[in-house]
């Protein structure tokens, strides 16, 4: 034993003999984590969050979250003389005159863009995959609760410099409180310390952008991975992997050296993006006044779908006994999102309902596999990006030489007629690539080698695949649709005829596959 | 489809592959070359420090440089931030690499255990809890139960209570603005008076009430109700009823500034069409048909303030406003 290793073993010791570590430790440094591109989505928006945790606590050793009127004095001439926030001023300061400053700014931003891009493209992977099926349905719904603290904590973040841009966004999110029936006005007046803007709104929204919010996200993400820890990571089907085993690295050290690798890489990535790529340049924009507004006014792209559906609203007030009830406010802004988000976090369990299907599910879905799911998703997601379209319809209208108002009338249409053709095309596509996979099984791979018969016949060579591949192909399992039964045992229907009968249908919609090929079949071709 | 029948085989799971070796697990020449590449990256890292501290320290804060694309660059920021990333992105890529290349990849199986525990766990558990709540005596006494339910109820009207000093009420506030009978419009910025012939035909203009006394300070709660824009067009070119022609002056019209959708700055007027555009989310208004909504989201057209000259010839109000300006909200038209 070499001096150092003795060393090693006397302080983990030392560490084992207080706190009994070395019984856990022993087990979790041999974690098994399986390998696959897509997992790494989640990481991205774990290390997008400790870069703002980090960049955001530079930025607050300069900014002055204060609405208090100074005149700017700093190193920006175009500005010197103008009255304006303190916030304003300070974040000028920190983008002109703390070195690195606007550095870490615009690190802080592109993290925050990259942070929701990440947990977005993470969410889809893990619905069209399926792997928010049991047990996983309380991560999938803490992950629908990080995805809407990230839009508020990032709509905050982009608040608090207080620009002009800054200034038009907190406008709209005061219009859409003041729209809330009956105690509108109120929330407002609270919120703001008075009328719109006050001096105590940006106060305030600090410390929930820079204590409340981490702090509800450090919490959930710590639950969120331990769940992913207890409950072992799901894994794609293939050769040798079952439901009730883990394929893939250990712990220590590859998989800690490739995540711990790819922090860096993200941070570099995120690094690089500051250094180059300008973002949020709040110099140009001026301090906010409420009298003036910039054109081409864009939220940040996780808001700008919410905005999209203001734009597109059509424009209906009621005065219902003597009460103002702004539908072009309410519905976009509040109601829409409300139901949206209710959907997706519930989806797990109308999924499990629809199938009736309440088994544990550790391997993950191609989602060809399942038609209906990935159909239902390519339609919300139909819906969101028209909605996002619209958002920057006038910076595409201006850009392609369009009229606003035929973007805005395309959008209107569109986010009602485009999500059910794009429900009917996926679902389509899902059965042709599982019957595409049917006859691959069956006949094996076109080798574009084309032979003539003796009787003058041309036929292609066909390959057969690999049992590997064979077996990746077909070992999904098909569920069979439900059968509630309508009628009892002495034909009279059941109390619950109707409600078992509407399940029925929707199972059948929900189970719609093309039979894949089993052993039998290929044998029987083989014979022929 | 499995259990139709009996008959159908299945096909078979060939298992996990063999492992397959790479170059650098049997050759220790390879692994010497991937060794020495992971030092390399590594050391690309130190550079970028390196970089980070030259140009923290030697780069002045006022140096520019042009880069394509991307233009005239401040060369400290630049600098810095690319010695930044060069510095942890080499530290991940060597990472990654010394993984991949020199690290077991061999894959390991570790078995899955059920979640659910086992029956007798599972009624020891609602044993115990049985037990808790009958020593608790919640059933048997709902005397208590329902005080204490009363007491933590109540308590969670605390903190509303204790909010309450967040804000003031909004009263009449809401609906109120600065601008009163015989207010002269003034310049936004620069607070002149304006005079009718100061504007000419087509000619936009943004304004403020003016400000009587010594403290001519504009608080930003004032502008965001008060901004109005005056346009100047042929009087030929209204289509107003009498009373709204009458708001006008020669040929000039004032409205609110302050969107009736969202409460943006109505900022984008076309001289053409005489439409005034909200940039925010599009809703357009009629100039000559009183602001008329005639695209977009908004429900109502923008306020018009009636606008007519002093004995001094300058543009002044006739009367406030005959709406409360801005957004909608609950009690907008009580």
């Amino acid at each position: 034993m070499t001096a150092r290793e003795r060393i090693a073993g006397n302080v983990a010791g030392y560490v084992d003999d207080r706190v009994g570590a070395a019984r856990y430790l022993k087990k979790s440094l041999k974690k098994v984590f399986p390998d696959h591109w897509s997992f790494l989505l989640g990481e991205i928006a774990l290390y997008s969050f400790i870069i703002l945790l980090v960049s955001g606590t530079f930025l607050t050793f300069w900014f002055d979250p204060s609405q208090r009127e100074v005149i700017y004095d700093g190193e920006y001439a175009p500005l010197k003389g103008v009255e304006m926030s303190a916030a304003y001023a300070s974040a000028l300061d920190i983008s002109f005159e703390v070195r690195g400053g606007l550095l870490m700014r615009q690190i802080h931003h592109w993290a925050a863009l990259l942070f929701m891009v990440a947990i977005v493209v993470h969410l889809l992977r893990v619905y069209f995959t399926g792997a928010f099926r049991k047990p996983r349905e309380f991560n999938w719904i803490i992950g629908i609760g990080l995805l809407t603290l990230g839009i508020v904590e990032g709509f905050l973040g982009y608040s608090l410099p207080d620009d002009l841009l800054s200034g038009t966004g907190i406008r709209i999110a005061e219009a859409i409180m003041q729209a809330i029936p009956v105690v509108g006005s109120y929330l407002s007046y609270f919120a703001f310390g008075g009328a719109f803007p006050g001096e105590a709104f940006i106060p305030r929204i600090y410390i929930v952008h820079v204590l409340i919010l981490p702090g509800i996200f450090l919490a959930l993400i710590t639950v969120h991975l331990m769940l992913v820890w207890y409950q072992k990571h799901t894994q794609f089907p293939g050769p040798g992997r079952t439901e009730k085993n883990v394929v893939g690295y250990p712990l220590m050290p590859v998989y800690m050296a490739k995540a711990g690798g790819f922090f860096f890489i993200v941070f570099g990535v995120t690094a690089f993006l500051g250094a180059v790529a300008s973002i949020n340049p709040i110099w140009l924009y001026g301090p906010y006044t409420p009298g003036q507004v910039s054109a081409g006014s864009q939220p940040d792209w996780y808001m700008g779908w919410l905005d999209g559906l203001v734009r597109m609203a059509p424009p209906l007030e009621s005065v219902i006994f003597g009460y103002t009830i702004s539908w072009n406010i309410l519905i976009p802004g509040l109601i829409l999102p409300g139901i949206m988000f209710t959907l997706l976090a519930l989806y797990p369990f109308i999924e499990s309902w629809a199938t009736g299907d309440k088994r544990e599910h550790h391997l993950l879905d191609r989602p060809r596999n399942n038609p209906n799911r990935t159909a239902i998703g390519a339609m919300a997601l139909t819906f969101t990006l028209v909605s996002l379209l619209n958002g920057g319809n006038d910076i595409i209208a201006t850009t392609f030489d369009l009229s606003i108002n035929q973007m805005m009338w395309f959008s209107r249409i569109g986010v009602l007629v485009l999500p059910p053709i794009a429900f009917i095309v996926t679902k389509r596509i899902c059965l042709s690539l599982q019957r595409a996979d049917r006859e691959l099984v069956l006949h094996g791979r076109e080798t574009g080698r084309l032979v003539r018969l003796p009787h003058g016949e041309f036929v292609e060579i066909h390959e057969p695949i690999s049992p590997e591949k064979a077996w990746l192909l077909t070992s999904h399992e098909q569920l069979a649709p439900l059968e509630l039964p309508e009628f009892d045992a002495a034909g009279v229907k059941r109390p619950q005829a109707l409600k078992n009968k509407i399940r029925n249908r929707i199972s059948r919609a929900a189970t719609t596959a093309i039979p894949k090929a089993t052993e039998s079949e290929r044998r029987e071709i083989e014979h022929h | 489809m499995s259990n139709e029948s009996k008959e159908i085989e299945l096909i078979k799971d060939p298992g996990l592959p063999a492992h397959q070796h790479r170059r650098t697990d049997v050759d220790e020449k390879y692994a010497k070359i991937a060794e020495r590449q992971v030092a390399i990256l590594f050391m690309l890292s130190v550079a970028g420090t390196l970089l980070l501290i030259y140009s923290y320290i030697f780069i002045d804060t006022d140096t520019f440089i042009f880069i394509p694309i991307f233009g005239d660059q401040n060369a400290h920021q630049l600098f810095l931030g690319l010695g930044m990333a060069m510095a942890l992105f080499f530290i991940g890529a060597g990472a990654i690499h010394w993984a991949k290349q020199l690290m077991s990849d061999e894959e390991v199986i570790a078995q899955r255990h059920e979640f659910r525990s086992d029956e007798v766990d599972r009624a020891e558990f609602v044993k115990t809890v049985k037990e808790g709540a009958a020593v608790a005596g919640l059933g048997r006494r709902p005397l208590i139960k329902r005080t204490l339910g009363l007491a933590l109820g109540l308590s969670g009207l605390t903190p509303l209570l204790l909010l309450r000093d967040l804000g003031p009420l909004p009263g009449n506030e809401q609906k109120e603005t600065s601008w009163k009978a015989g207010t002269r419009l003034v310049t936004d910025p620069g607070d002149r008076p304006i005079k009718a012939s100061d504007l000419e035909v087509g000619a936009v203009a943004q304004t403020l009430p003016e400000i009587i006394g010594e403290d001519k300070h504009r608080k930003l709660s004032d502008i965001a109700k008060d901004a109005v824009l005056l346009i100047r067009l042929r009087p030929e070119d209204f289509n107003l009823d009498d009373e709204r022609l009458s708001w006008t002056h020669e040929g000039i019209i004032a409205f609110s500034k302050i969107c009736s959708h969202m409460g943006c700055a109505v900022a984008l007027y076309e001289q053409q069409t005489k439409h005034l555009l909200c940039p925010c989310h599009q809703s357009t208004f009629d100039v000559t048909r009183a602001a008329k909504v005639i695209f977009g989201p908004a429900a109502r057209p923008l306020p018009q303030l009636a606008v007519t000259v002093d004995s001094e010839g300058y543009l002044i109000a006739q009367a406030p406003f005959n709406e409360p300006v801005g957004p909608s909200f609950w009690g907008r038209s009580a």
